[in-house]
């Protein structure tokens, strides 16, 4: 093979890898929107709380501790070395679970029967409220995430594509981040146990009764109101899980809630209701704009990258709105 | 106080009673001081014309419509303010007038949820899918088979219902009620939009619950030869009130009921 070709492979790997970790946003996104309709905007910033949690624990932060330091003179900052991952993991779960609660208990509770464009405004109000709080809880700096995950370049790779180009060319072979591939099976893992969660589970198939019908959910004798706190659960896991693969890419500073932004393309593509939609959509994203970098952007100064997703989308907007694999949108007259 | 009906079945004590129920949406009055009663295995029939509160009567029994006056007993205790779930969980199951299916779902899926209040395993034992949960399924699932073969519905085990004709929906819907296994059935309009067979069908359906599994049943129903063959009492309602109550031949010769159906002067 020509290296040019294995460079085209290679632009087209890292753009699955690259889409993969899209999809894992936009799949929080799906789960909230399919169970109740609201589009969830803070499904991003929910990803930077569960990642700022998450270190918290690890590195044994004082939750508050500056709060607690401008208020009474003190000096705190940790109170420890830290729990090990797992733990962390765990407990930053727990602290999802609640979140779900609250949210309930507080805010969803009463917006029932609210317009969608009222709900959509009180996750834009939510996206707010736990960006600040989160800084509040955990500080404002950048913080690196280590879970333990291996990240650097596939050796492996490397040596296996190497003796794939013609002799004589210099032709060292792919580079992909090993990080990547984990997150790749991560995801893949996340989703095939939700599917199977969704289709063969009592739970599971309440959450599919709410998102067909309220009223028919109601009368089989399900509470919309614990639906919604596992969904929300639900989304929350999602979240920890994108936090922790996005933060260990990235590291976690404010910026991760903005990848939230690079979901809706995937959306649009993938449609809003649909689990599988949500992967190829990240996908597509994910390729198209590597690819696209890649041949084009070259000629046009490059960074590409920014909003070529978001042209991308304006284009499924105008021929297939509801998506590759969403609800036909049928207006009966 | 047990009393036998013709063919030997049995018809109970009272297991439900609404008590001067009186509901009103604003300044429009739906339903008037309406008491009647249910005794457990019979057949209750509540006719009326159109806007006659019927469907309202209904949503309160079921929880959906909460009436600023009256009450509600339920196998002998009063009932609090309840939500549709609770009520369901209750052991109450109906049926609507325009069909509240689940309708991406199959009709299998559509009739396990419908012994959602059956089933206890928790999360974490659903989340791994053994043990309780595991055995849970399959129990659940044998019944469901069962009410499948009784309804004659095989044939669209794995179905979209929304795919279905209506005839099917009403009938899946049905189904879902009798997932449940609820002490009482109500069904709103069950024959409403049916042709002649679907209707004798859904009648033989009714009966056959009433008959093999001894379910109460409260239903709705237009159909007047429907409403007389099946039903041990019949309650009437017009404008929101109470017109007669009584035994089919009983209701057939009240000169109100006559009026209201035939159109006499409504003033």
């Amino acid at each position: 093979m020509s290296p040019d070709l294995l460079n085209v492979l290679e632009v087209i790997l890292n753009g699955l890898m690259a889409g993969i970790m899209y999809s894992l946003v936009a799949l929080g996104f799906v789960l909230i929107y399919k169970a109740s309709g609201i589009f969830n905007y803070a499904q991003g910033v929910m990803a930077l709380f569960a990642a700022l949690t998450l270190v918290g624990f690890q590195t044994g932060q004082v939750p508050f501790a500056h709060v607690i330091n401008a208020a009474f003179g003190t000096k705190l900052d940790t109170w420890g070395p830290g729990l090990p991952t797992f733990l962390a993991i765990i407990l930053t779960m727990g602290v999802m679970v609640l979140f779900a609660y609250l949210l309930e208990r507080l805010v969803l509770r009463h917006m029932v029967n609210q317009a969608p464009i009222i709900l959509f405004m009180t996750t834009i109000g939510l996206a707010y409220f736990m960006e600040g709080f989160g800084d509040l809880m955990w500080g404002a700096d950048v913080k690196t995430m280590d879970v333990g995950l291996p990240s650097g370049g596939s050796t492996w790779l490397e040596s296996v594509t190497a003796g794939w180009a013609a002799e004589g060319s210099n032709y060292r072979g792919m580079y992909i981040d090993v990080l990547d591939l984990w997150a790749a099976g991560v995801a893949i893992v996340l989703v095939i146990s939700l599917t199977l969660f969704s289709q063969y589970t009592k739970t599971g198939r309440a959450l599919r009764a709410v998102a067909d019908d309220h009223q028919a959910a109601l009368t089989v004798g399900i509470s919309l109101r614990t639906i919604w706190i596992i969904v929300w659960s639900i989304a929350g896991f999602v979240a920890l899980v994108a936090g922790i693969m996005w933060g260990a890419k990235s590291g976690v500073q404010f910026s991760l809630s903005l990848i939230a932004l690079k979901a809706l393309p995937v959306l649009i593509l993938g449609g809003f209701t649909s689990i599988p939609g949500a992967i190829v959509g990240g996908l597509i994203i994910g390729v198209g704009e590597k690819l696209f970098e890649y041949f084009i952007g070259g000629m046009i100064g490059g960074a590409t990258e920014n909003w070529f997703a978001y042209v991308l989308a304006l284009f499924f907007l105008m021929f297939r709105p509801q998506g590759l694999f969403g609800d036909r949108i049928i207006e009966r007259v | 106080m047990t009393e036998s009906t013709q063919e030997g079945r049995k018809i109970g004590g009272t297991l439900l009673e609404v008590k001067n129920i009186t509901l009103s949406f604003g300044g429009v009055k739906a339903l008037t001081d309406i008491s009647f009663d249910i005794k457990e295995g019979e057949i209750r029939a509540i006719i009326g014309p159109n806007g006659a509160g019927k469907s309202s009567m209904l949503n309160v029994i079921s929880g959906f419509y909460h009436p600023q006056q009256g009450e509600v007993w339920f196998r002998g205790q009063k009932r609090g303010p309840m939500r549709p779930y609770e009520v369901a969980r209750q052991g109450i199951a109906r049926t609507f007038q325009n069909i509240a299916l689940f309708k991406g779902m199959s009709t299998l899926d559509n009739l396990m949820t419908g012994r959602i209040t059956q089933m206890n395993a928790n999360l974490f034992w659903q989340a791994i899918w053994k043990g309780p949960a595991e055995r849970e399924e399959i129990a659940h699932r044998e019944r469901v088979e069962h009410i499948i073969d009784f309804l004659g519905i095989q044939a669209i085990r794995k179905t979209p219902v929304g795919r279905l004709p209506y005839g099917l929906q009403k009938r899946v819907e049905l189904g879902r009620a009798l997932a449940a296994e609820a002490k009482l059935l109500l069904l709103d309009e069950p024959m409403a939009g049916m042709n002649l067979e679907e209707k004798e069908d859904m009648c033989r359906f009714i009966l056959d619950v009433n008959d093999e599994f001894g379910t109460t049943i409260a239903l709705i129903e237009h159909d007047m030869g429907v409403v007389m063959d099946l039903s041990d009492r019949v309650v009437v309602l017009d404008y929101g009130r109470k017109l007669a109550d009584g035994t089919p031949a009983e209701v057939r010769s009240d000169p109100e009921v006559i009026k209201a159906y035939l159109g006499g002067a409504h003033a």
